[in-house]
């Protein structure tokens, strides 16, 4: 596997190889959670470390674990991050932790933390790894705020409400009311409304990607004609 | 070349779509008049305010997605959408809630699969199921109080209920729907005490009744007119009926079939929303197993469940069995044998 450069690595992360746009893996959580901004926020750094932490290690490792017992030494090294953020979480965030629920303890199963340690981070040397897990960390995360933004908004008629729970008592007042006596939505609340918003999502990238593409196609300089002639007029010839 | 792709429901015989759909405007206009006799003008608003609202989404869309908006627009399938939301919305509800219907029916439901033809569920429904879903409680109390069109509000004044968020008090003008009511009065009382309530009038359900048997007859011209077959809405009213026998055959228990036929939206599922040509079962006998289904599960629902009622639901649930139905019922083509279920042919 030919090594990627840093820009490669950053921009497979947050966009072109993006944890939940492209790869579509971690719905579990993706879904269930993201009703308010501040749980989208909550979950995304607890992925996000667990995420850091595993690729740090698995690359660590990479060379002194064989290749027929790799999964379960992952698995072990991603359960025990899951277990470092559980307890943080408890420590500094405990409402939010509650709220959170089930979904902390999952992040073990969340098939893109496994999904890079196997596919990057135990083949690549360490740096690039941690790079790639903080990447693709906030690749994910990005999505769950926006998602979780659009059902809070849709679904409630508020954004950023109880933020307290994440950022500490500076945060009560974060709450930005968009429409005073919204009869809230409580299809964008429940998990299908998260369907239907990742789908907008999905498609909103690929809507971009396409239209990037057509643009560079049309940038593009026509090829020359045979008989054209090309001749050099500066630097020197090596 | 100035092609047009078209994709079902390709009409057999010599209508086009848009007569089709002509034909099923038309026969919903009993239904309608009912409506608005018994319940005063909020029916006739909604629909009026969801056709254009459908019409303007469909027109938006198809010119965000590059088609010919005057030919799609022609076959009226926007129009038949909007309409049946209007009729299946409670009449009195404020004007936000046919906006999200009508914006999920048509964009969601409709357009973003593909346009007539592509889209796996019923429209009408699934803009239905998402209101009711989310604004349980809106669309659980607003429907009108059968007074007849005298006593119900006016029209400026329904206009003004819809629209401007005037308030009315409750169970003066607006009230659950009788399903709604039987349901929750008869674990408390006996058949005959429920019957005594000013709704149920004299006969089945007050208003309610001669909504349904007009509609019915709408149902009946198209019958006679072979736009819809009769293999939907018999085997789903028989679906209904059988189930209703078998278990609620006590009326102190539960609601009995009078009230299943002809209280709640039951004669305009089986004839207008189940038979939709894109979203059912194609062969005679897939028809059969799947107005059954909607049936049985419209009985489910309505008895242990927690809405009141359950065509929206019914139909999306057999919707989502159409495929499969399909598959295993695919007729024998002349001068082939018997494809074994399900299995492709010799040379599938």
């Amino acid at each position: 596997m030919a090594t990627k450069t840093t820009r490669e690595i950053i921009k497979d992360g947050l966009w072109s190889n993006n944890p939940a746009l492209v790869q579509v893996l971690g719905l579990c959580p993706l879904l269930a959670v993201t009703g308010t901004v501040v749980n989208a926020i909550g979950l995304g750094l607890a992925t996000l470390m667990v995420l850091m932490g595993s690729n740090l290690a698995v690359s660590l490792i990479r060379n002194y674990v064989s290749e027929s017992v790799r999964l379960p030494a992952f698995v072990m090294i991603i359960a025990s991050f899951v277990t470092c953020t559980e307890l943080l979480m408890q420590a500094f965030t405990y409402e939010l932790y509650q709220i959170l629920g089930i979904f902390i303890p999952l992040i073990v199963t969340n098939c893109a933390i496994l999904g890079r340690a196997d596919a990057f981070a135990s083949r690549n040397p360490v740096l690039p790894s941690l790079l790639d897990g903080i990447m693709m960390g906030l690749g994910f995360m990005a999505v769950l705020i926006a998602l979780g933004a659009m059902r809070e908004i849709i679904g409630q008629g508020t954004l950023f409400s109880d933020m307290h729970l994440l950022f500490g008592p500076m945060a009560t007042d974060w709450q930005i009311t968009l429409a005073e006596n919204y009869a809230d939505m409580l299809f964008m609340i429940l998990p299908p409304g998260a369907f239907v918003g990742l789908g907008l999502l999905i498609a909103l990238k690929n809507g971009i990607d396409n239209h990037l593409k057509e643009r560079q196609a049309a940038r593009a300089p026509t090829p020359a004609t045979s008989g054209s002639k090309r001749v050099r007029v500066t630097g020197s010839v090596s | 070349m100035a092609f047009v792709k078209l994709s079902s429901p390709h009409a057999q015989g010599a209508r086009r779509t848009s007569q089709v759909m002509q034909w099923v405007i038309l026969a919903t206009l009993p239904g309608l008049l009912a409506q608005t006799l018994f319940f005063g003008w909020g029916n006739l608003i909604n629909v009026v305010f969801c056709v254009a609202l459908a019409v303007a989404a469909e027109a938006l869309i198809l010119k965000l997605r590059g088609k010919p908006v005057g030919f799609y627009l022609n076959d009226y399938s926007a129009v038949v959408t909007g309409l049946l939301l209007g009729l299946a919305l409670p009449p009195l509800a404020p004007w936000w809630i046919p906006v999200v219907a009508v914006f999920t029916a048509v964009v969601l439901a409709k357009q973003l699969y593909g346009g007539l033809g592509s889209n796996p569920f019923n429209p009408a429904m699934v803009g239905y199921a998402l209101v009711l879903i989310s604004f349980p409680v809106a669309m659980t109390t607003n429907w009108a109080a059968p007074e007849g069109l005298t006593a119900a509000p006016g029209f400026l004044e329904t206009l003004s209920i819809i629209f401007a968020g005037q308030q009315v008090a409750p169970d003066t003008f607006t009230m659950a729907t009788p399903l709604d009511v039987y349901k929750h009065e008869i674990s408390a009382s006996l058949a005959s005490d429920v019957r005594q309530l000013p709704m149920f009038g004299d006969w089945v359900a007050r208003g309610w009744e001669w909504v349904n048997l007009a509609f019915l007859a709408g149902g009946l011209l198209l019958l006679w007119l072979k736009i819809i077959t009769w293999h939907i809405p018999v085997s789903m009213l028989g679906a209904l009926a059988f189930m209703s026998l078998l278990f609620g055959w006590n009326p102190d228990l539960y609601t009995p079939l009078s009230l299943h036929l002809l209280a709640g939206a039951t004669m305009l599922g089986a004839f207008f929303i189940a038979t939709d040509p894109v979203s059912a079962a194609t062969s005679r006998i897939g028809k059969l197993w799947y107005g059954a289904g909607i049936g049985v599960l419209i009985y489910l629902i309505r008895t242990w469940g927690s809405y009141p009622d359950a065509v929206a639901f019914a139909v999306l649930l057999m919707n989502f069995a159409v495929p499969f139905i399909d598959y295993y019922t695919q007729p024998r083509t002349y001068g082939h044998s018997k494809a074994r279920r399900g299995a492709p042919g010799k040379n599938g």
